[in-house]
């Protein structure tokens, strides 16, 4: 198997190839955890196993990942855990696998989020993508399947969609190692904090809902002065979500264990 | 932290839920999917005329109609046996003759050479090397035909087509449809079939799932039923005729085990796993060209590589314990001998015998070495030569040769057909239980896993064999 990636990007300035180690299931201390998430079958675990040099078994059937898959790699002297989560539709039910990805990025706290989407379906997957953005703020769009979308000629411009989202967008093709330099330099860039998001904020929410929401999360970061998602508790407690009642009364909310 | 602030805001909480009204969930999505409609309208631009997704569609069509849905699953699945039947006698037979005739001689020899006491000889050379070879020459070249063409189909895209297809005859039986493809994993492995059923949300249908699971005629069995139709079946019809018919045997046992785990799931949700079935989306995936070689690559790897080794791992304990029971000795009798004498008349009345049903209590930590104990123990009792020695699991350099030992060992059609049913209705193999165990939790449901296949097994045989021996 081929070790390093190979693009155009191979040669870029800003991408350090000679610093790119993967690591495998070494995930020993590290210094960044990187999550993955996002809809089934948009290839999460494809792009885990270009991130770590993994053979994770991937399949083209939804619902293939069904535990939390970690696995490791190293970018200019620094450790990446990388942990691939159950692909799920949404973040606002109570199913199984909804519950182990959300709760790996509300109580995980990783460093990063990379949302796989399929970029022939983004509209659908976008669902996704801006409840992750409620929760996380550190977060990279990996437009991933770019090569189906350009076969139906789909057209993304992702300067646009970056402005929109508030969120750096990376194209891949993870089954051919499109743009995994790119992916990883982003990764790398935002967890150094070179890379600033602004993450989109749900909006269009009818009046009344959005004051409620806002009076709840006041009081909310009144008592969590260092919550940052103090407006997607606000969504979980007013639809009486008692596993998120629970962890604001022990405190779990705002801690940094998992 | 305060407590009460925290139940301050609990009660704020519970107070504007009240204010806002039922609504909230709707309207927290409708505003989410208006956002990302607005966000598409600005970033894509589609050309619609030539969507591939028409192509897609227009496959979908055909692979599940309802006309032509279940004659290609059947026609893909027999496919898929047919190449590795034939493609796996070749490597097959270089390999039992690199590692059982060439290479245990020399192993032989080097003990003797060694000074080797010749009970250390025969344990270390005669019980654990052959048994590992054996498995090795029987397992390897199907599963590395096997799984790489399983895993192409699952890269394309196809098993969500057959869940799909299937959905409804699950719907009917109360059971959950995403079952189809943990079955599917099933023919794989059973054990890799009850982690996946994860992917069940009800713990109802997950458990009705786990519990069938062992339905699906695993990679360890293929090679058994293989061999024993191709013997036995394909020997009562013309020549011309016997690989088809040693096929059809095959396929009709996988098909007779998935009418089993529908009868099963069926009969679970009517008594003591009584429930609604859930309802679920299946998104029907776009079909993608598999990265053919890396798919293979992967396959061998990944799949083929790991359930070796567990073979392997297994195999090795497995031939010790048939050497030692065949060379230990009570009275003038050996161990094994005397098992088989008190099983004897159990089996006769399930049309097998006391040497199949011992093979099957030292087979249970892998099914794959089935075949070579009943050989192995065959010989020891019926006294022919032909084995190496007692105790001595021995290769299958020709088919002949197999079945004269078991016609030797009072063999008729109706062991062959009761062998090949009591393999498909047995307990899980070792892992497979100890799996079930982990997933489960649950002592109770893991002996139900073990024990209702066995008794299935029981009833299924009893019946052929009275049937048989009063038509026939």
């Amino acid at each position: 198997m081929k070790n390093k990636p190979q693009s155009a990007c191979e040669t870029c300035a800003h991408f350090n190839a000679d610093g790119l180690k993967k690591l495998g299931v070494k995930t020993g201390d590290f210094d960044f955890v990187v999550a993955l998430a996002g809809n089934p079958n948009t290839g999460k675990s494809t792009v885990f196993n270009a991130l770590t040099g993994l053979r994770q078994h991937t399949g083209n059937w939804p619902g293939k990942t069904v535990t939390r898959a970690e696995g490791a790699f190293e970018y200019n002297n620094e450790k990446f855990k990388l942990v691939d989560l159950p692909g799920t539709y949404s973040l606002l039910s109570t199913s199984e696998d909804e519950e182990v990805a959300r709760d790996f990025i509300l109580f995980g706290k990783p460093t990063v989020t990379v949302i796989v989407v399929d970029a022939s379906r983004l509209e659908r997957n976008l669902n996704l993508v801006l409840q992750i953005l409620e929760i996380t703020n550190n977060a990279v769009l990996c437009l991933n399947l770019i090569d189906e979308a350009e076969r139906n000629n789909i057209k993304i411009d992702t300067r646009i969609l970056a402005k929109d989202l508030g969120i750096p967008v990376v194209p891949t093709s993870a089954r051919f190692q499109r743009g995994i330099p790119e992916l990883i330099q982003t990764i790398s860039e935002l967890a150094n904090g070179k890379i600033k998001c602004k993450p989109r904020k749900i909006k269009n929410i009818p009046k009344n809902i959005e004051s409620s929401i806002q009076k709840l999360s006041k009081t909310i970061e009144k008592e969590y002065p260092n919550i940052s998602n103090s407006r997607w508790i606000a969504f979980r407690l007013l639809e009486g979500d008692a596993q998120i009642i629970e962890a604001l009364k022990t405190g779990k909310i705002a801690s940094n264990e998992y | 932290m305060n407590t009460k602030n925290i139940d301050d805001i609990i009660a704020l909480s519970e107070e504007l839920r009240w204010e806002i009204g039922d609504d909230f969930h709707d309207n927290l999505s409708e505003s989410i999917y208006a956002d990302a409609s607005r966000i598409v309208e600005d970033a894509v631009t589609k050309d619609n005329k030539k969507s591939k997704f028409r192509l897609d569609a227009r496959i979908d069509k055909i692979v599940t109609s309802r006309i032509w849905g279940f004659p290609i699953m059947l026609f893909i699945l027999g496919a898929v046996l047919w190449l590795t039947i034939i493609g796996a006698n070749y490597p097959s037979s270089m390999l039992a003759s690199l590692l059982l005739d060439n290479i245990h001689p020399i192993l032989k020899d080097f003990g003797t050479n060694l000074g080797f006491p010749w009970w250390l000889n025969g344990f270390l050379f005669d019980g654990v090397y052959l048994a590992v070879a054996w498995v090795i020459a029987v397992m390897l070249p199907p599963m590395a035909i096997f799984f790489p063409l399983f895993t192409l189909f699952e890269d394309f895209g196809y098993l969500p087509r057959v869940a799909f297809n299937m959905d409804n005859l699950f719907k009917r039986s109360g059971a959950h449809g995403k079952q189809a493809l943990t079955m599917s994993m099933g023919f794989g492995c059973n054990a890799a079939g009850v982690v996946a059923t994860r992917i069940i949300d009800s713990p109802r249908e997950r458990l009705i799932a786990i519990i069938t699971n062992n339905f699906s005629l695993c990679n360890g069995r293929w090679p058994t039923q293989i061999l024993l139709a191709t013997i036995f079946i394909g020997a009562v019809v013309p020549e011309s005729y016997s690989s088809l018919a040693s096929l059809s045997a095959v396929i009709g046992i996988a098909i007779l085990g998935i009418f089993f785990m529908f009868f099963f799931s069926w009969a679970l949700s009517k008594t003591v796993l009584k429930g609604e079935v859930s309802t679920f989306n299946l998104e029907l995936p776009p079909y993608r060209p598999p990265v053919f070689w890396k798919t293979i690559y992967t396959s061998l790897i990944d799949r083929t590589l790991i359930v070796l080794w567990r073979a392997i791992v297994f195999a090795a304990p497995a031939g010790a314990v048939i050497w030692l029971i065949s060379n230990v000795f009570i009275g003038d009798q050996s161990v094994a001998s005397w098992l088989i004498d008190s099983f004897d008349d159990f089996g006769f009345l399930l049309g097998l015998n006391g040497v199949i049903l011992l093979a099957y209590i030292v087979a249970i930590p892998a099914n794959e070495i089935v075949i070579p104990t009943i050989l192995m123990l065959t010989v020891m009792v019926t006294g022919i030569s032909g084995g190496v020695g007692d105790g001595v699991m021995f290769e299958l350099d020709s088919v002949t040769a197999t079945a004269d030992i078991l016609r030797a060992g009072g063999w008729t059609l109706l062991t062959a057909i009761n062998v090949m049913l009591f393999s498909l209705l047995h307990n899980p193999c070792s892992t497979t239980i100890y799996t079930i165990y982990k997933e489960t939790n649950s002592l109770k449901w893991t002996v139900v896993a073990t024990l209702l296949p066995v008794f299935a097994g029981f009833i299924i045989t009893f019946l052929v064999a009275q049937l048989w021996r009063i038509f026939i």
